[in-house]
């Protein structure tokens, strides 16, 4: 029964969307306020409806109802509470109904916390994310309904995938889905500027806190598949350039551009076809990656299920809502007012800088991921593309994208000076080299790519510091005085500083986990000890353990540290009944400087058992530093700017013109 | 006990992990060091993206085991490369060759850095180079006298 | 003005080429793990292997440049999918008359043997790659995979995966027929 109303409240949805993405478009166009203010009802009525559905299906999976096929796809009777919930976003059907849900729920934010937007731009964005909606109803109810019904219902169910069986993964997805979806408002905001014919600095205003929203929720959506990989998959990379992992990668990039490109609108009034084009580009590139993973095109340890079908039409889909915009933007941008002026050596014009080498950024990364596929069509050949290319090109770009980042903040709108700019910063690039030659010389002495990328971390993180410091004064008058600015100081601004920080957060911690970890293995018999740096793990014994639905081999490692016992490893090897797969549970013990990190591989008391130790140094600084970075978003969201006092457009000037 | 040793040896499917066994590695660690370093940059030809050290899958292992061999019989690493790309093909590198096929692979992205900053820079320029702001005439001061309401 | 408008046509020109690829790759049905073989239109690697059966000779090269065109499969008693593929090589044997070269690839010899006597044997010759590094030198990523090879040593042909009926038809008759030249150099995937 609660299915059959999942399934009616997704077609009232359906219709709802319909409307909801028609009538507040006319309205705007006709000036017709009843018609716009039925967009916000419609949005508000969409999004309860979708959570029914969604709703329905959270409460097929809790209570194991296998006269749903979904459930009986995806879950199990044994499996714990925890993830018989996450198992409804974890599958093709599912997850997009978790799409779907998002993107009412960000429709409904719209026509809730919109009361400052003036009302055809609120009725048109409103309608066209209902537009969007309306795809993905579609899709749902035409190729991927998730309330069919299997007759007569199998006594259990196959299980969900081990791999998935895991606290990180299970909210990897809504993260995910969050910055996803949250870019199609801005996208949203973007056609809706191309339709009235106007992008100005109070539209760049509007649309700056949903930009960053969206961005920290894919930052942390990222950093915990990230993460996820790391602890999971047992070796301590925590980065493949898997072709999904792209696909978020992406977006994200284009969102970081857009975010910063929306500064020169609202300041300056200048880049506007740029940040309508990157606001485009962003959730084109979040559906490109949800065409990429679903599609069957690329092979990728990610990829749910191939289905050209279904691939067909997530690529019409894209085709429709990038295209549509798009082709608007050719049609509508060149005729949006140019703005102010500037120099090239300006705010402006290191905020272009950004613009480009992030756009860069990210055609390499499409470039690396798509090109497999376009070389096989035309001729024939197959090649890949790995880690090694990215690691050739990507990482090289990243260089002066980092170098120009600590600079930017000083200089000022309009006009501004390198000279005094990089007297500034002296300090802390004298500081950067010391750390990188110390990191050459004291660490290893093999790499001086790490160690350069070392202090290109120490550089960003020093930097951001030491232009926070001149922002308040520290140092340069009474104590008093610099707290004094601290408090004055926009949440923005701390927001940015804090964000620049944390990304050398990150590449401290990528780099010395990449370039500077030890690693150690043997086949240890009970009673064999084995050494990594300072630490000796004795294997003192392996035993079986039944878990909720899975056996595993859970082995005793016993860490001492110069002679004093140090803590107790269980890397274990779980094998899921169900889906009969085995997969390795890693151990790992953190002091937030360094990982010890632990696996069992395979074995047996005759002759031992393979152990894999890792020492993973600023590894947990990845994603700490991630989490900060969100962090700093977050603060700039909170800025009373974004809310109050949010500007509306100057009607007495417009008259006299 | 027994059921369980038998549930995990008839395990087929490989979780992904770093997969070089002990029984694998050379005596000699700088031939080792330079086996991993190939063996990071040779795919596994039956996994979905993985290089043949995550991958325990069979000819994963057999290709670990090539490559360490030829190493030891003095191959250069560009030897090595050359061996695997004769069996499996070009496909087998996860670092794309430099060749004719995919010189739009390589240089794409560094092109577009390098057209749209040289676009961006000209149209800069070329907005400098356009005619200064011709000072105001007698009248039109006036009338900026009259609006700033001096 | 029109350069400009050029300019901003170029997302969408972009977009529309991504898409055409993208439209082709799903309607061609082309499977993205499929990645061919190298070999095909070379010389065929060495097989220089201990034989499978009691009594033969090791298999050596020469068998591969004899002026007649070989079948080289590779297969194994433990693979399901050369359980398939099994009656075609006795027809293409009795029938057809074709050489066809075996080679138990990571096979016990006696475990291979055994499936040969309980199934039909098909192979002329036949060799036991207990390592795999026959396979190997083949480019094998697993079994059942063919080869065709001409009557000089090159390779014109590869099959990954059991061998169909339609691939008996089209393409394997035509070559034993000294069809298969150097126009055909692709393999199916």
């Amino acid at each position: 029964m609660i299915p059959e109303l999942g399934h009616f409240a997704l077609v009232l949805a359906l219709v709802v969307a319909l409307l909801q993405g028609t009538l507040p478009l006319v309205g705007a166009q006709r000036g017709d306020r009843r018609l716009m203010a039925f967009g916000d009802v419609a949005a508000l009525t969409q999004a309860l409806l979708v959570a029914s559905a969604f709703a329905a299906l959270t409460q097929a999976f809790v209570t194991s109802d296998f006269s749903v096929a979904n459930v009986v796809a995806n879950s199990h009777s044994a499996k714990p509470l925890l993830y018989k919930i996450s198992g409804v976003w974890g599958n093709h059907e599912g997850s997009m109904l978790l799409w779907a849900l998002i993107l009412a729920l960000f429709g409904a934010a719209v026509a809730l916390f919109g009361a400052n937007l003036p009302e055809s731009l609120r009725a048109r964005v409103i309608a066209v994310q209902a537009l969007i909606g309306v795809g993905f109803l579609a899709f749902l109810l035409l190729t991927s309904n998730p309330f069919e019904r299997l007759a007569p219902a199998p006594p259990d169910g196959n299980g969900l995938n081990p791999l998935l069986q895991d606290p990180g993964l299970a909210f990897h997805p809504p993260l995910l889905y969050l910055g996803y979806v949250g870019f199609s408002v801005t996208y949203a905001f973007a056609i809706a500027a191309l339709l009235e014919g106007r992008v100005d600095p109070a539209w760049a205003r509007w649309v700056r806190p949903w930009a960053l929203a969206a961005w920290c929720f894919l930052t942390l959506g990222i950093a915990l598949g990230s993460w996820w990989a790391y602890y999971i998959l047992g070796w301590g990379g925590f980065w493949f350039w898997d072709p999904v992992e792209n696909a978020s990668l992406m977006p994200w990039l284009a969102g970081t551009a857009l975010l910063h490109s929306a500064i020169v609108v609202e300041k300056r009034d200048s880049l506007k076809s740029w940040t309508v084009l990157l606001a485009i580009l962003a959730f084109s590139l979040s559906l490109l990656g949800t065409f990429l993973v679903r599609s069957g095109v690329l092979t990728s340890v990610h990829a749910f299920a191939q289905d050209p079908a279904r691939g067909l039409y997530i690529l019409g889909f894209l085709l429709a809502v990038t295209g549509g915009g798009l082709a608007l933007y050719a049609w509508r941008a060149p005729s949006l007012a140019p703005g102010g002026l500037f120099q090239p050596i300006s705010r402006e014009g290191a905020l272009i800088l950004n613009n480009l080498l992030l756009c860069t950024l990210a055609a390499t990364v499409l470039l690396g991921t798509l090109y497999p596929l376009f070389l096989d069509l035309l001729t024939g050949n197959k090649v890949s593309v790995g880690p090694p290319f990215f690691n050739a090109t990507f990482v090289p770009l990243c260089a002066p994208l980092f170098a120009a980042l600590c600079v930017g903040p000083y200089l000022g709108w309009k006009r501004a000076e390198l000279g005094p700019a990089l007297r500034q910063l002296r300090l802390a690039f004298a500081v950067s080299v010391i750390a990188a030659i110390v990191a050459g010389v004291a660490i290893d002495s093999r790499s001086t790519l790490a160690a350069i990328a070392f202090g290109f971390g120490v550089w960003l993180i020093v930097g951001s510091l030491a232009e926070f410091a001149g922002r308040i004064r520290l140092g340069r008058g009474p104590v008093g005085d610099s707290l004094r600015r601290l408090r004055g100081l926009p949440r923005a601004t701390i927001g940015m500083t804090v964000s620049h920080a944390a990304l050398g957060v990150v590449v401290l911690g990528a780099v010395a986990t990449a370039a500077w970890h030890l690693e150690a293995m043997q086949t240890l018999k009970p009673g064999e000890a084995m050494r990594i740096g300072a630490y000796e793990a004795t294997l003192s014994g392996v035993e079986n353990v039944q878990g909720p639905n899975y056996l595993a081999e859970r082995a005793t490692l016993v860490v001492t540290r110069d002679g004093q016992p140090f803590t107790v490893l269980h890397p274990e090897r779980r094998l899921f009944t169900v889906q009969r797969r085995q997969i390795a549970e890693t151990a790992i013990q953190t002091n937030l400087l360094r990982d010890l990190y632990a696996t069992l591989g395979e074995g047996d008391r005759a002759a031992g058992w393979v152990v894999r130790l890792y020492l993973n140094p600023l590894a947990p600084w990845i994603w700490l530093g991630a989490a900060l970075c969100a962090l700093g978003g977050f603060i700039s969201l909170s800025d009373r700017r974004l809310r109050v006092g949010a500007p509306t457009r100057k009607r007495t000037l417009q008259a006299a013109e | 006990m027994r059921r369980l040793a038998i549930l995990v040896a008839l395990l087929l499917l490989a979780a992904p992990a770093l997969a070089v066994d002990p029984s694998e590695i050379l005596k000699d660690p700088g031939l080792e060091a330079r086996a991993r370093t190939i063996g990071r940059e040779l795919r596994c030809v039956v996994c979905q993206n993985q290089s043949i050290d995550d991958s325990s899958a069979e000819v994963a292992r057999d290709m670990r085991r090539a490559v360490r061999e030829r190493l030891v019989a003095g191959d250069s690493d560009a030897q090595v490369f050359d061996f695997m790309v004769a069996r499996y093909g070009d496909y087998v590198l996860l670092k794309p060759p430099f060749k004719l096929g995919t010189l739009l692979l390589w240089l794409g992205a560094p092109l577009v850095l390098l057209v749209a900053g040289a676009a961006i820079l000209l149209r800069a320029l070329r907005r400098r180079a356009l005619a200064p702001v011709p000072p105001l005439s007698e009248e039109e001061r006036e009338r900026l006298k009259t609006l700033l309401g001096r | 003005m029109n350069g400009r408008r050029l300019l901003f046509l170029l997302p969408l020109l972009t977009l529309a080429l991504m898409a055409g690829f993208f439209a082709w790759s799903l309607m061609a049905g082309r499977d993205p793990s499929a990645i061919g073989s190298a070999l095909v239109g070379k010389p065929a690697p060495k097989l220089e292997l201990p034989a499978l059966r009691e009594g033969d000779k090791p298999l050596g090269d020469a068998l591969l440049r004899s002026g007649q065109p070989t079948i080289v499969n590779f297969f194994a008693s433990w693979c399901t999918p050369c359980l398939a593929e099994h009656p075609l090589f006795m027809r293409l044997k009795e029938r057809d008359g074709a050489t066809v070269i075996g080679v138990a690839w990571k096979n016990k010899p006696e475990e291979a043997r055994a499936w040969l006597a309980r199934l039909g044997d098909p192979y002329r010759f036949a060799g036991a790659d207990l390592q795999g590094r026959a396979g190997l030198d083949w480019g094998l990523s697993g079994v059942p995979e063919t080869y065709l090879v001409d009557g000089s040593g090159i390779v014109r042909h590869h099959f990954r995966g059991p061998i169909t009926e339609k691939d008996v038809t089209a393409t394997i008759l035509p070559f034993l027929k000294g069809g298969l030249g150097g126009g055909l150099g692709g393999g199916k995937p």
